[in-house]
């Protein structure tokens, strides 16, 4: 079992974000991407579970010069597994889905998920056509894997294997609409 | 291309959509080709309607009008990720084909085709309804202009009694 923080994990992955783009699914990945630092290009889920890729890959889609980063539970990705077989079906090259697998739903009383009974989430992304995997146990492997988040080169994949640790909550704003018009704001989306 | 179906296809290229996301559905075919042959739409299949949700929000995010194709049954699958559009007030045009009412032949498409219009209603979804061929383009191209303009998730049901009879 990896003792990767995730807290640790997720700073050091955005670290260096620069033009990234960050939709969070709900949950303890949105608190981690909130505690590592708040920016106008996160949109951060609050509800809607099973949402992130597919919130992604319609944002990568229309924004294809820009690289695209969606950070989630691996609760959140099973409850829309298909959504890896749409977002392997249009394999966008700026799109990269990152999985903080604790193998627990975190939110609910860190009950057993599925990874932790035998599913093995990345081997789905190859099955579906992800054009890169990546696996990291140690932030020195966060730190290698980091810049492919920004090379535009194929649909990734990315298992950040963390410790099941509940760390203190740190909450975003839950205003929807104003999450929604501050990123379209900072890419000159208008009103 | 039946004349509907062609003024279904003028309407999302005259409202400026880009990306149109589907589960595959026979009354839809003929708009479905034709979003996938046009270089200037992003036509992206869905293993489940509610994906599609989340799909058109996040193209939203990136500055692009979507819209969605389903069949009634479809909605049943949208139900929470509806509040993603509800909340965050993100333009949401759904061009619903109806099963379940007119000339149904499976009574498995009844009970959601006779829920579709209440469940979108409970949702914050606002329903229009096109009965007839030649009121579509104008249902259409209004619910697009209402979704945009005013930022709300809006449906067309469009009649089974308009799509015809499924030839078993």
């Amino acid at each position: 079992m990896s003792g990767l923080d995730r807290r640790d994990a997720v700073a050091r992955l955005l670290q260096d974000r620069g033009d990234l783009l960050l939709v969070t699914g709900l949950g303890s990945p949105s608190y981690d991407a909130f505690a590592a630092g708040d920016h106008p290009r996160t949109f951060y889920l609050w509800g809607a579970m099973g949402g992130a890729v597919p919130m992604g890959l319609g944002l990568a889609l229309a924004r294809p010069e820009t690289p695209v980063l969606v950070l989630t539970g691996d609760g959140e990705l099973l409850m829309g597994l298909g959504a890896l077989a749409t977002a392997g079906a249009k394999a966008p090259r700026n799109l990269t889905v990152a999985v903080i697998d604790n193998r627990r739903y975190g939110e609910t009383g860190m009950q057993e998920s599925h990874t932790a009974r035998g599913t093995d989430l990345a081997g789905v992304a190859v099955a579906t056509g992800f054009a890169w995997i990546g696996r990291a146990r140690t932030l020195d492997e966060v730190e290698r894997l980091r810049p492919k988040l920004h090379a535009g080169t194929g649909l990734g994949f990315l298992l950040l294997e963390v410790a099941p640790t509940d760390p203190p909550r740190a909450l975003p704003s839950r205003d929807g609409v104003h999450l929604k018009r501050r990123l379209r704001d900072a890419l000159g989306a208008g009103v | 291309m039946q004349g509907w179906h062609q003024d279904i296809v003028d309407a999302i290229r005259r409202a400026g959509i880009r990306q149109v996301g589907y589960v595959p559905d026979a009354g839809h075919t003929p708009v479905i080709r034709a979003c996938e042959a046009d270089p200037a739409i992003e036509a992206t299949v869905l293993t489940t309607e509610e994906e599609g949700i989340p799909l058109i929000a996040g193209a939203w995010l990136g500055g692009q009008r979507g819209c969605l194709l389903m069949q009634s049954s479809g909605v049943g699958n949208c139900v929470n990720m509806l509040s993603l559009a509800v909340n965050g007030a993100f333009p949401l045009p759904m061009l619903v084909t109806m099963r379940g009412e007119w000339a149904e032949f499976n009574g498995w498409q009844v009970p959601m085709g006779q829920a579709t219009a209440p469940v979108l209603e409970a949702m914050g979804v606002i329903v229009h309804r096109a009965e007839r061929a030649d009121e579509v383009a104008c249902t259409v191209a209004g619910a697009f202009e209402l979704a945009f303009q005013s930022e709300r998730a809006v449906a067309v049901l469009l009649a089974q009694r308009l799509i015809g009879r499924k030839r078993w």
